[in-house]
């Protein structure tokens, strides 16, 4: 089957831009890469409903001499495929134009915004933070009764400090990556 | 009386759309909304029986809807693992319905939360089930797209009822996930169509196999990277702990039981039915163990136990792409065993959260305590799910995993020792989770911090979850009937043959 290259860079064009604005932070421009990633996949059925230019429907008058079949008429089952996807579409932005709506009334900003749980989660994660951990003891020490505890006991509150001040120092990257986070909330609120 | 029993194949989509229809119109009277709403899935869990019943019994059963020829039309197609898959989903959604019919509220769940114009909860419950019936039961490609975006669309409506902070932000982040994989699987589809000309899946997997291995590859891989997004694997699995723990305890409930698993027989379908052979396996092992890894000990870093339960949801995930990777009869089969024993049993615990935040005000670990003198009967209801989910003999998680070791041990190459391995320690760690939850929340003394108000539990919750945990544990009685089955359905959906002559003989 040949196809005409215009369209597919078109389509690859369209899918492309499509996903850049996916991944930004504003959930209008989100929106806008879905709509385009949509019409993108709806020029993929068009070029595979075949060569263009062919017959929509044929009477019975033009029958006769006129190959039927593949070759004859357009195909139309992409076209109903287009048409369904567009319907979907449709229906997908009116949702999350609403939902934009609703961030804007509840927060005056319409982010795509990181899980609150899960940065705390990577936050505990850089400063080593074991204190809800069960395999350090949160009650209150045991009264040391011999060398060996004392030496557990004061591992267990030194090294982990030790520890916290040598990871924060050995990856000086982890320690941008909280407060780049951070920044990228009030951020886009500045962008017009 | 003559009944042809392919009348019966579209009753579960349709009798939920016009129930849905029904109860939007009644809207404004709660007690009849819910009996619109218990009815209908009532009526459709004994469909789903009845279609288990004639499936096992007999030959797939086919249908085309509005009558039109093969070629045109869409088919309805019921085979052993679809009416499996049918059941179990809508004695699911049944169950959620009742917990939510008994917490008294119709709409959405928080008191301050922001009042809904219509109580939507009922209707859009009712769509999500037509669409993951539409999913299951669909013989077309195309279709099964469309039945995506209708369980898809409903779920974003469940997820942001009430339109608080938290849910729109979790939403917002969920729709733009699930909206990317619904881009991927329609390109897919549009590819599939380019190369062979049909959307149909019994004719694709006839027409399939002429094309050149590249090109089946590249299909074969679209539609997994489609799939495996709504499915939850790993890499792609990180948008579900993020969305899920924010929605009302049914919400998440039936979301846990339902949206994942329709991924999962996506994947299992196209797989066996379209792509035979073993291109994929090695990606697919490798998936496989990673998700169950990355997801279990995403588990045991959280401190509330929904975020805990979306993390062994996502785990769990791996352990079905396990048996499906391995492709033999007995993988395939305990594949499909687990997928029923997991839909139930992690749907229980989600509603049993549910039960503790209605108790205790909260699910987080560090406000929670002693429930088990406060709730005694909750605290049993999570404790037999918990231990099923982690594995312990004799529930049906052990099963299922000894079915997926097996299968495994029976395919031997190094690979699959490795995938085993990765499925023992998950199972351990598994038990770590579930254990460390039961520690906290019920067994230790009581913390200071004073929950918010707690209210009764009434028998109208306690009831649906104490029949769904039954459920869960007739697993474990029904285990042989149900291997029987499961195993006549590896056969069937490894051999291709019963599924495409009786879509072809239409």
């Amino acid at each position: 089957m040949t196809v005409s290259l215009t369209l597919v860079l078109i389509a690859g064009a369209l899918f492309g831009c499509g996903v850049t604005l996916l991944l930004s932070r504003s959930l209008v421009r989100a929106l806008l890469g879905v709509l385009l990633m949509g019409n993108g996949v709806n020029l993929v059925f068009l070029l595979a409903s075949g060569p263009p230019g062919r017959t929509p429907i044929l009477t019975e008058a033009d029958k006769s001499g006129v190959p039927i079949g593949p070759e004859g008429i357009s195909d139309p089952l992409p076209q109903a495929f287009v048409l369904t996807a567009i319907v979907i579409t449709l229906a997908t932005t009116a949702f999350t134009l609403a939902l934009a709506h609703r961030s804007w009334q509840i927060g005056r900003t319409d982010v795509v915004a990181d899980d609150v749980e899960s940065q705390r989660t990577h936050e505990r994660a850089v400063a080593n933070d074991m204190s809800d951990s069960d395999f350090v003891s949160t009650a209150e020490p045991a009264p040391p009764e011999g060398p060996d505890t004392e030496f557990i006991e004061r591992e267990g509150r030194d090294v982990s400090a030790e520890e916290a001040e040598a990871e924060t120092e050995e990856v000086p990257g982890a320690d941008d990556v909280p407060a780049g986070v951070g920044e990228t909330g009030p951020g886009p609120e500045g962008r017009p | 009386m003559n009944i042809d029993p392919t009348v019966l194949i579209p009753l579960p989509v349709v009798i939920p759309l016009v129930a849905a229809g029904l109860t939007l119109v009644t809207s404004r009277l709660a007690w009849i909304q819910r009996a619109i709403s218990g009815t209908a899935l009532g009526l459709v869990v004994a469909v789903s029986a009845a279609l288990v019943w004639l499936t096992d019994h007999g030959d797939p059963m086919a249908m085309v809807v509005g009558n039109w020829s093969v070629t045109e039309g869409i088919v309805l197609i019921v085979d052993r693992l679809s009416a499996l898959m049918l059941l179990v989903s809508t004695v699911v959604t049944l169950g959620v319905m009742l917990f939510s019919a008994g917490r008294g509220i119709s709409s959405d769940d928080d008191e301050h939360d922001g009042e809904a114009p219509l109580p939507i909860f009922h209707p859009t419950l009712l769509v999500l089930s037509a669409g993951v019936s539409t999913t299951f039961l669909t013989g077309d490609l195309f279709h099964m797209y469309v039945g995506f975006e209708m369980l898809l669309f409903a779920s974003f409506v469940l997820l942001t009822l009430g339109g608080t902070q938290d849910r729109v932000r979790a939403g917002i982040n969920y729709v733009l996930v699930n909206l990317l994989s619904s881009m991927v699987f329609l390109t897919a589809i549009g590819m599939v169509y380019a190369a062979t000309g049909t959307v149909n899946l019994a004719r694709l997997a006839q027409r399939l196999p002429l094309l050149s291995e590249d090109t089946q590859l590249a299909l074969q891989l679209m539609l997994l990277l489609g799939f495996s997004i709504k499915a939850a694997v790993f890499p792609m699995s990180a948008w579900l702990p993020d969305s899920y723990p924010t929605a009302s305890a049914p919400v998440t409930a039936v979301f846990a039981g339902l949206l994942t698993k329709v991924g999962v027989y996506a994947i299992l379908r196209t797989q066996t039915l379209l792509f035979p052979g073993d291109r994929v396996q090695t990606m697919l092992l490798v998936a496989a163990v990673l998700t169950m890894l990355v997801g279990i000990l995403g588990a045991v870093a959280q401190d509330d136990i929904k975020r805990i339960l979306s993390y062994t949801l996502v785990s769990h995930i791996g352990y079905m792409l396990f048996g499906i990777a391995l492709g033999n009869q007995a993988g395939v089969s305990a594949a499909i065993f687990y997928v029923v024993h997991h839909i139930l049993v992690q749907t229980t615990l989600f509603l049993v959260t549910g039960l503790v935040e209605l108790r205790a005000g909260s699910t987080s670990l560090k406000s929670l305590g002693g429930l088990i003198g406060i709730a005694p009967l909750t605290s049993l209801l999570y404790f037999i799910p918990a231990m099923n989910l982690s594995g312990i003999p004799p529930l049906s998680g052990f099963l299922g995993k000894v079915g997926l070791i097996q299968a495994g041990v029976e395919q031997g190459s190094p690979l699959a020792y490795v995938v085993i391995g990765g499925a023992l320690l998950t199972s351990l760690i598994t038990l770590y989770a579930m254990a460390r939850v039961w520690a906290r929340a019920f067994w230790r003394d009581p913390v200071e911090e004073a929950p918010q108000a707690p209210q009764k539990i009434t028998a109208g919750v306690i009831i649906p979850t104490a029949l769904l945990v039954a459920c869960t544990m007739s697993l474990t009685v029904f285990a042989g009937p149900l291997y029987r089955m499961t195993d006549a359905a590896a056969l069937a959906l490894l051999e291709r043959t019963p599924y495409i002559t009786a879509v072809l003989g239409l």
